[in-house]
């Protein structure tokens, strides 16, 4: 390494106890956002139920919604056409060697159903869905997933955060600097690290890559 | 020194056509090939001419040129119509929730031109109006405020250099080698100035709640793209940009505002920001729950993986970008971390049985890419190219069978394995994995 980086690095510290601080000074910028600026856009939901809006729907209601809005590219019973995403099935596979990752098999949380289709969802229709159209879709996902066996379930802004999902309890925090602490190796081999290297697999053999002849469409 | 092809044949970044003159090797050859598909470039192959060569005195040089302004926004010269975006159109249902990729191949030095830098939109490109482009800071502040963008760009101003690496950079790359160029294996990273205020005054000009300790950052594009940040980082060095190497974002980029989390996983720096909201715990949210966690072999899952940790790669040889000469040659790279700066980048040519250090030019900035060389004479022997980068704290990249052995094959996140670059007797370059 030449000289030079280390005077940049030096350059870069410089900049970074450079930054300007207004010591708990405020500049005036900005206005009072009103109260009902803030309900327009306070759109989130938390798994505690905290943004929840008040409203109500049934699975019913929301197997209505679900096949005139949803089931053209999730498919009728969540299972996912074309490349669309699955968001039903797939329970008990998260150790499997292709593991199916939907709602029911893999996401912690019930609200985030509710808060990402309420943002994001329909595909290119975004927040168009009233609370009483959320909650009846959540209540119908979550049905499909068989997180509820109940037909006649109606979720609402008390019950919603408090439905258990199979999957919330293996996440775990950030944990590499514990589980990969042998990759902080300052001493990496430089010579004869290892007798022979063979080629174990080769891109060409998929040929899936773009503008290559034959690129087959793969899931 | 030995010319494998020609220099008639420009390159124009396809792998067949590529493979085709190699292989013919003859002077005076127009690419063969070159009428297979090629979406994404010029159609017309381009070739040279010997009137413009020595002896001969070219055209350029006889008649006027066109004058200023004749392109008010200057763009690259016609030669280079090859170096695009691409994308990997199996890769996803719909381009608008979808990634292109950076030609790493065809860049030099550290800085990614911004009509280069790879996309990654999960409802499509919001195009914002700035006149009615809104900012609202709420949830535990004493006062919730909206900033028009004028606003913004009243706080003060610092400029900084990092890269933004998606999460699932090379994440197709898991269970072996699978696309054939650093483009599509790598192509997920971009290094850019960014022009922006610190997030920390905006969020005191609102004045935080002792409670508050996290912070859920909000798009304004039709996927309502959502992150939350901790409050610690946001304090720290966090910025929210509204201009890459000096002019304003591109609506791709998120223009008007984004945020930049220097080191962080790219998903974090929401772009078309229009909302930050202040909480006292994350918000689990879809892009960090179902999407943005890594999944291990035993069924359970790593959230909240935010460093991207030391990863490099050989942009030149690579699938794209073949050996053409045999004699002098230059093999060229990039390398980055999120936890501090490149103190090193060895290089093997025999697939990590010896190593030598590659010389690294150009700034040397903390949480940017790098760049490397090592200048090597080549006489036509088959090469396995890696590169293995070492950052500031001591963390060298892993090879990919020691990070299988920890995360299995279904992490798609976070893959910062050493990759290997199959370079064989024709200059043809394959990507391939190695024992």
């Amino acid at each position: 390494m030449s000289k030079y980086p280390s005077l940049l690095v030096a350059w870069a510290l410089a900049i970074v106890i450079a930054t300007p601080t207004l010591a708990g000074k405020k500049l005036g910028l900005g206005r009072e956002a009103t109260p009902q600026e803030v309900a327009a856009w306070d759109i989130d939901v938390r798994p505690d139920g905290l943004g929840l809006p008040k409203g109500k729907g049934t699975v019913a209601q929301g197997e209505e919604i679900f096949q005139a809005q949803c089931a053209v590219c999730h498919g009728e019973f969540g299972e996912g056409k074309d490349r669309w995403p699955a968001i039903a099935g797939g329970l008990g596979s998260l150790k499997n060697d292709r593991p199916d990752k939907t709602v029911g098999s893999f996401w912690p949380y019930p609200t985030i159903v509710f808060d990402y289709v309420r943002r994001a969802m329909p595909f290119g229709n975004a927040q168009s869905l009233s609370p009483d159209e959320l909650y009846a879709l959540t209540a119908y996902i979550l049905f499909l997933n068989d997180v509820t066996k109940d037909p006649k379930l109606e979720l609402n802004e008390g019950n919603l955060a408090k439905v258990k999902m199979p999957n919330a309890a293996t996440f775990h925090d950030d944990d590499r600097e514990k589980t990969e602490k042998s990759f902080w190796n300052k001493q990496p081999c430089m010579k004869d690290c290892k007798k022979t290297v063979e080629v174990l697999g080769r891109a060409r053999v998929l040929d899936v890559t773009p503008e290559s002849k034959t690129a087959p469409r793969v899931d | 020194m030995a010319d494998l092809t020609d220099d008639r044949a420009i390159r124009r970044g396809r792998l067949t056509s590529r493979r085709h003159f190699l292989a013919a090797g003859a002077a005076g050859l127009v690419a063969a090939g070159s009428s297979s598909v090629d979406a994404q470039s010029a159609k017309k192959p381009i070739v040279a001419n010997p009137k413009n060569q020595p002896p001969n005195v070219p055209d350029w040089s006889k008649v006027l040129g066109d004058g200023v302004a004749a392109h008010p926004y200057g763009k690259p010269s016609k030669y280079e119509a090859h170096v695009v975006r691409r994308d990997v159109e199996w890769l996803t249902a719909s381009r608008e929730s979808s990634v292109s990729f950076t030609p790493l191949h065809e860049l030099d030095g550290i800085i990614t031109p911004n009509g280069l830098c790879f996309e990654r939109h999960h409802g499509g490109i919001a195009q914002i109006n700035p006149l009615d482009h809104r900012l609202m800071i709420n949830g535990l502040v004493d006062k919730p405020l909206l900033f028009t963008m004028d606003d913004i760009k009243r706080f003060p101003r610092v400029n900084r250099i990092c890269f933004l690496e998606c999460a699932a950079n090379s994440g197709m790359e898991w269970r072996g080698a699978q696309l054939n160029g650093c483009q599509f294996t790598h192509g997920m990273v971009h290094n850019v100035m960014y022009t922006g205020v610190p997030l920390k005054l905006v969020l005191e000009e609102a004045g935080l709640k002792p409670n508050a300790k996290w912070l859920l950052l909000e798009g304004a594009d039709s996927a309502g793209m959502t992150r939350s940040l901790p409050l610690e980082k946001a304090l720290k060095d966090t910025l929210l940009a509204f201009k890459m190497n000096g002019e304003a974002l591109r609506e791709e980029q998120g223009y008007p505002l984004r945020v930049v989390v220097p080191g962080w996983e790219g998903n974090l720096w929401v772009k078309w920001l229009r909302r930050i909201k202040v909480g006292d715990q994350p918000w689990h949210t879809r892009e960090e729950t179902s999407k943005y966690t890594d999944l291990l072999a035993d069924g359970r899952s790593r959230r909240f993986t935010y460093f991207m940790d030391a990863k490099s790669v050989v942009t030149n040889p690579s699938p794209q970008a073949p050996l053409r000469y045999k004699g002098a040659n230059v093999l060229s790279g990039i390398a980055w971390s999120g936890r501090g700066t490149i103190q090193r980048v060895d290089v093997s040519l025999d697939g990590g049985r010896n190593w030598r250090t590659a010389r690294i030019d150009g700034p040397v900035l903390e949480a940017s890419l790098t760049r490397f060389y090592v200048e090597f004479d080549w006489n036509g022997q088959e090469l396995m190219i890696q590169s293995r980068a070492m950052d500031s704290t001591g963390y060298v990249q892993p090879t990919r069978a020691d990070l299988r052995k920890v995360r299995g094959v279904n992490s798609i996140y976070h893959n910062n394995g050493i990759q290997t670059w199959l370079v064989r007797a024709n200059g043809e370059t394959e990507n391939v994995e190695v024992s």
